[in-house]
């Protein structure tokens, strides 16, 4: 009986031996270098895996910064900077710094400035939507209300509101990965450079239409009625297919263009309230509501 | 009497609500304006050939092909162009449009418009083949392939048989079915001159059970032309489905990724016949078709020869106006057709029927999770498995959705009709077909 358990043991022991040799020869012979780096430089990054980059993931990510020669054009949109200058210090590479990016809805047609002229109740989906019709309302360029934004955003920075029917980006959990970008399908959604206080000055519409007919689809569109346009001393507006566009990279935050907009398509967001022409407008109040009270109180207390 | 004979995969039996199929054709009254898109068929739109303020007479070309893939379009009426513009569609969206005042209805020269018909085909085949081409003749069932393509027979192709579509297997619409029973002689010299195109000695003619009387008068029509036969049909959806027809008529299948011509058969729809037959034997353009307009809540539903770019308006004003308890107005029929966003589009070539859908039967129903009851799949004509696909699409399996051959789909909406949790089925399939055409034709260029 004892014989029967030696036995095992040796040939066991044996054919074990065996192995370890043919697949220490093996893993010699076939051995894969991998930059160790790769892996340094994964640890620093978020592992969010959300794409932003343009990358699958983040080790793909860290592959790509690895074999880069500068790391200008590559950006981590969770991390920012920080991690990008991490990554740098890893690679010893001269870090890229880039601006702050957050995104922003370039619609207002509410329901109650965009009448609803036509009813859907198809697949909850704006891709179906947009391939079938013009949406709930006349307007061609304008949000379709059905949220595939807010389903695409992987860090709960959107939500659909309710009572406009537009969906609202939360700047603080917003990292500008992109992917409600792309799950537009009608490019309502824009990356814009983040200022401080999160104050933002934008035109809310796309819509390409010439005056007329896009103020019959919605109240608040622009009209390219190019006011706003010869008023900024800082030429950040362009003018192009009756569509007024602010560049947010030129835009100083200077606020003139707002009170000039005769259909209210020009937004002015987180900046504290103006103490001159309150009633002239009557935009500042309905500002005030969109603006983030905290900000705006604060800002007040310091003066 | 021998079996009915129809197609074997799937399909479905919707209620047949033929209302206007007793109501003969009548012609509309002139609009006093015309809407006419550079884009009513398949492929690239064609090119806009005259300019606001020129005259125009009935049948004159004002658009003309762009590329092999593209139809002639012309005037459907005698006056001015007033602009040519972007004009909304029934989408809502706008679509570059030629609108034309209608003064009188003077025709071009040449256009035969005697009621008598001319039997006599002197036509050689390459000239059936452009006068085709150069009268614009798409195909007239719904999906305006232009017609001189299909006729160009690809290199090493064999064709034997010629089948003439006359299923009309949507329910509510009866616009073949008139033309069948009124125009038979005429669409039996089409079928003709669409043989000698294509040089096949077999013609079929399919027409569903439900038409008893166009069968009956093919039939009599037909005594001793032995090339031509006419088929019964069992009702089933979508039998008008060119690839279901060859099944039922010759039992042949057409390959995945496959044409009819694959099989050595073309199909053409019946009002694309008499189309043909117009216009080589009256050189007359496709500058009107038939339009079934009907619905539940109408008094009377109605046919009517239409020219093309007319508003859907005016075909609502004839049938008495819209009734108050109107919920939808669809574009073709309830199966396949599109619900119009207004009535101000024009009828173009594709428009088979304007169904109008009272309120209460307009509302898609509450959508329900999936119970794997797989009745989509039984009913899929083409053998595919809708919920999967529609599952694909949700996530974005471009490779898995072409694998499973998403680009067969011929979007009849059978499963959509079926399912019991009432899941838009066809939406999403429709989507990931999009999306996975434009996928295959990135990676060709």
């Amino acid at each position: 009986m004892s014989a029967v358990i030696l036995y095992t043991i040796i040939s066991l022991s044996a054919v074990g031996a065996v192995a370890a040799v043919i697949l220490y020869i093996v893993a010699q012979r076939f051995r894969v270098f991998e930059d160790p780096r790769i892996d340094m430089v994964e640890d620093v990054l978020p592992a969010a895996n959300c794409g932003g980059c343009g990358y699958p993931g983040c080790r793909n990510f860290a592959e790509a910064l690895v074999g880069a020669d500068s790391l200008e054009g590559y950006f981590c949109p969770v991390g920012g900077n920080e991690t990008m200058e991490k990554v740098a210090s890893v690679l010893g590479k001269d870090p890229v710094t880039a601006d702050p990016l957050v995104a922003v809805v370039l619609c207002s047609g509410s329901f109650e400035h965009r009448p609803r002229t036509n009813f859907y109740d198809g697949a909850v989906s704006c891709s179906i939507a947009s391939a079938l019709y013009t949406g709930d309302t006349d307007c061609p360029y304008g949000c379709l209300s059905l949220g595939e934004c807010v389903e695409a955003c992987d860090y709960d920075a959107m939500y659909m509101d309710t009572d406009t029917g537009l969906p609202v980006v939360i700047d603080d959990n917003c990292i500008a990965c992109g992917a409600c970008v792309e799950a537009c399908p009608r490019d309502i959604i824009e990356l814009r450079k983040k200022a401080r206080k999160d104050r933002k000055i934008y035109v809310s519409c796309i819509n390409q239409e010439k005056g007329g007919v896009a103020r019959k689809y919605c109240e608040v569109a622009c009209i390219g009625c190019k006011k706003c346009f010869k008023v900024c001393p800082y030429d950040a507006i362009v003018m192009e297919s009756n569509l007024a566009y602010i560049d947010s990279e030129k835009c100083k935050l200077c606020r003139k263009c707002v009170p000039e907009c005769p259909t209210n398509a020009i937004l002015e967001i987180n900046f504290p309230p103006r103490k001159t022409n309150v009633e002239q407008s009557g935009k500042t109040d309905e500002n005030e509501e969109m603006a983030d009270g905290s900000a705006g109180a604060k800002d007040m207390l310091k003066k | 009497m021998e079996a009915l004979k129809t197609f074997k995969k799937g399909g479905v039996h919707p209620p047949e609500n033929k209302l206007s199929a007793g109501a003969p054709i009548r012609v509309l009254p002139l609009p006093d304006q015309v809407y006419i898109p550079i884009s009513q068929h398949l492929g690239a739109p064609a090119e806009a050939k005259v300019d606001k303020g020129d005259v125009v007479k009935t049948g004159q070309l004002i658009a003309s092909l762009h590329g092999f893939v593209s139809a002639n379009i012309h005037s459907s009426v005698s006056g001015k162009v007033q602009k040519i513009d972007l004009v909304p569609d029934s989408s809502g969206y706008k679509r570059t449009t030629i609108i034309i005042k209608a003064e009188g209805d003077e025709w071009m020269n040449g256009i035969d418009r005697s009621p008598e018909i001319n039997p006599v085909i002197t036509a050689s085949p390459e000239e059936i083949r452009k006068k085709i081409m150069e009268n614009g003749i798409v195909g007239l069932g719904g999906a305006t392939f232009p017609s001189h393509v299909k006729l160009s027979l690809p290199r090493g192709k064999k064709v034997d048989t010629l089948i003439i579509n006359g299923v009309e297997c949507e329910p509510y619409l009866t616009a073949d079915h008139r033309l069948m029973l009124e125009k038979g002689p005429e669409i039996v010299v089409g079928i003709k001159l669409l043989m000698k195109v294509l040089g096949v000695s077999r013609g079929m003619i399919g027409i569903e059970h439900n038409k008893p009387d166009a069968i009956e008068q093919f039939n009599q029509i037909l005594e001793g032309e032995p090339d031509i036969s006419v088929h019964a049909l069992k009702v089933k959806y979508p039998q008008g489905g060119e690839k279901q027809l060859i099944k039922a008529l010759i039992n042949r299948e057409v390959p995945a990724r496959g044409l009819p011509i694959d099989v050595g058969a073309i199909v053409h729809n019946v009002g694309t016949t008499f189309a043909v037959y117009e216009a080589i034997q009256k050189n007359k353009p496709l500058i009107e078709r038939v339009v079934t307009v009907t619905g539940y809540n109408l008094q009377n539903p109605s046919n009517y020869l239409v020219r093309i770019g007319t508003p859907v308006s005016k075909l609502v004003e004839a049938v008495g106006g819209l009734p108050e308890d109107t919920g939808k107005i669809i574009s073709g029929g309830p199966m396949m057709g599109k619900a119009l966003s207004n009535t101000d589009v024009p009828v173009v070539k594709g428009t088979t029927g304007i169904l109008i859908i009272p309120e209460n039967q307009s509302r898609r129903k509450n959508i329900h999770p999936c119970i794997r009851c797989a009745k989509c799949i039984s009913v899929c004509p083409q053998g595919l498995e809708p919920y999967l696909l529609m599952a694909m699409t949700q996530k974005e399996m471009l490779e898995n959705l072409e694998m499973n051959n998403i680009m067969d789909c011929i979007e009849c909406g059978s499963c959509s009709y079926i399912c019991p949790s009432n899941r838009p089925l066809l939406d999403y399939i429709r989507l990931g077909k999009t999306t996975v055409g434009k996928m295959i034709s990135t990676r060709k260029n």
